[in-house]
């Protein structure tokens, strides 16, 4: 009995210090990240945030758009096998605009970010950690903060949005032509029925969400390459548990998210 | 003389194993100190309290006057301007071709043009002799290459002290010698304080003004060459004859395998 409970004690202690290293982290980083600004900042970092934004964004562009207008599809397809039957196929519409703008838009994004950006993050940080690179940053007077978590902080907020958008263009135009082929539904009909049951909150409330799941993703992954030590093996672990971690807080986020929304009123 | 560098009853404890023992060193400004010892003696763990990268449990470490074990972050960045480090691993930035790790902290820590920046690098790179190599990554150069392209980088701010982790680890013995002519360059022609670590005989006599010998945690002998040479300790003279300590038996390597044997034809 003892035992099991020093086991918990200790697992206890053990997640509490992480979220202790987690918010700590987090405010170094938000007193940094002026420094990954471009004109106040140091440009170096905003260059840095730059080849960032390239890398988490545009080069992730493809894959985000593809999973959208997948998802979109099989969205529209289940939702239309059981609205047929009463009768009701133009609320597919609705169903897919609105899923995508309040839910699967930030969501498939997010866990498309953290497959992705995420594991990159880790092990990238993880590598400079067992080859003494951090180190030789903190003796050369660089935080590896400001050096290397803020323009990947900085890149993330500003391109997570951004691919959620396009995620929801994506899914939304593959709703489109799921109605198109097998009602024959004209695009510009399509286009002004989803925008008249999209509502500016929805909007919103995705953006706000794909907001704070990039906080996350960037914040658990790099911890986790940070918190590093050991040799090769030790960041094919971090990786692993950056995009695990950053996942499962992202879909806990979501769901508390929703909830609040959901009970102020705002869903 | 006050000394640059002044280690005071350091001690340093992981996870309850003492790994330093409360000792003292000071380094005077100018001079080439090689702390010696075997692996496991603590001389890289001294040498990462020196440069302020861990806390010790107790004591101090004075750099220039200012105790990094207890000053604020920004009075440790002050201290770590003035101080160049070349790691074991070399731990230039893979992401960056040669010259860009040297211009780092160029581009960080002072406000140069880019051309004079460009030339400081290229003057550096020079020094070490790796000036038509500066657009190279480090994954294409050798061990020698990177070392030398580590201390061009740990050159970049014109340090008062220069602190070099093994250089000459993992190099044949002629790359090793040319990096003992480099360091002994540098100290002439810069005046610099240099510190280095390292296990190797033949490089720490020939670079050394003093040799701090560590062993388990405690300076076994500080002084001159001579001093240390002359030095009655047993470990030091172990150290020095190259006398083997803890040397595998062959009857207890026997005795070993017949009680193995034995236990296999029991469970058998």
């Amino acid at each position: 009995m003892a035992t099991f409970v020093e086991n918990v004690g200790r697992k206890s202690l053990a997640q509490l210090d992480y979220l202790g290293r987690l918010s700590i982290q987090f405010w170094e980083t938000l007193r940094s990240i002026k420094a990954a600004l471009p004109f106040v900042g140091n440009r170096y970092r905003w260059q840095s945030s730059v080849r960032q934004m390239l890398q988490i964004g545009v080069d992730a562009l493809p894959m985000v758009a593809l999973m959208a207008t997948c998802t979109g599809f099989i969205l529209a397809m289940q939702g239309a096998s059981e609205l047929r039957r009463l009768g009701a196929l133009h609320f597919v519409i609705d169903l897919v605009a609105v899923g995508f703008t309040r839910e699967l838009g930030p969501l498939l994004t997010a866990i498309a970010v953290s497959g992705r950006s995420g594991s990159a993050f880790a092990a990238e940080i993880g590598t400079m950690k067992v080859t003494e690179e951090l180190d030789s940053l903190r003796v050369m007077a660089l935080e590896p903060v400001e050096f290397l978590l803020a323009p990947k902080y900085l890149a993330a907020l500003i391109t997570v949005p951004c691919l959620t958008i396009a995620a929801n263009v994506c899914g939304i135009f593959a709703g489109g032509m799921f109605m198109f082929f097998s009602t024959h539904l004209s695009p510009l009909l399509y286009v002004r029925e989803a925008l008249d049951s999209i509502a500016l909150r929805d909007v919103i409330t995705g953006l706000i969400k794909s907001v704070v799941f990039a906080t996350i993703i960037a914040h658990v992954s790099c911890l986790e390459g940070f918190r590093v030590s050991g040799g090769a093996d030790a960041v094919g672990r971090s990786t692993t548990s950056a995009v695990v971690k950053s996942t499962f807080l992202v879909i806990v986020a979501d769901a508390v998210f929703t909830a609040i929304f959901y009970f102020t009123g705002k869903p | 003389m006050k000394p640059i560098i002044s280690v005071r009853n350091l001690v340093v404890e992981y996870e309850e194993r003492r790994v330093l023992d409360g000792i003292n060193l000071d380094i005077e400004a100018g001079e080439t100190m090689v702390l010696l010892g075997g692996s496991g003696s603590g001389k890289s763990t001294l040498l990462r309290h020196i440069i302020g990268l861990e806390s010790p449990k107790s004591g101090s470490v004075l750099v220039k006057g200012t105790d990094i074990t207890r000053c604020s972050p920004a009075e440790l960045k002050a201290v770590r301007r003035s101080i160049g480090v070349a790691f074991q691993s070399a731990a230039l930035f893979n992401s960056l071709s040669v010259k860009d790790n040297v211009a780092l902290t160029l581009r960080e820590h002072t406000a140069l043009a880019p051309s004079i920046i460009d030339l400081v690098v290229w003057m550096k790179l020079a020094v070490v002799g790796l000036e038509d190599f500066g657009t190279l990554y480090p994954q294409e150069l050798s061990g020698g290459m990177k070392k030398r392209g580590a201390v061009a980088r740990a050159l970049a701010l014109d340090p008062e002290i220069l602190v070099l982790d093994e250089p000459s680890a993992g190099l044949d013995p002629i790359v090793a010698a040319e990096l003992d002519e480099l360091i002994l360059l540098l100290k002439q022609t810069f005046q610099m304080t240099v510190i280095v670590v390292t296990h190797e005989l033949p490089s720490a006599f020939r670079i050394a003004d003093r040799i701090a010998m560590l062993h388990q945690g405690v300076f076994r002998s500080i002084g001159t060459k001579d001093e240390v040479k002359a030095s009655r300790d047993p470990y030091v003279r172990h150290f020095l004859d190259r006398v083997p300590e803890n040397m595998a038996s062959a009857p207890a390597v026997a005795a070993y395998f017949e009680k193995y044997l034995h236990t296999q034809e029991a469970q058998e």
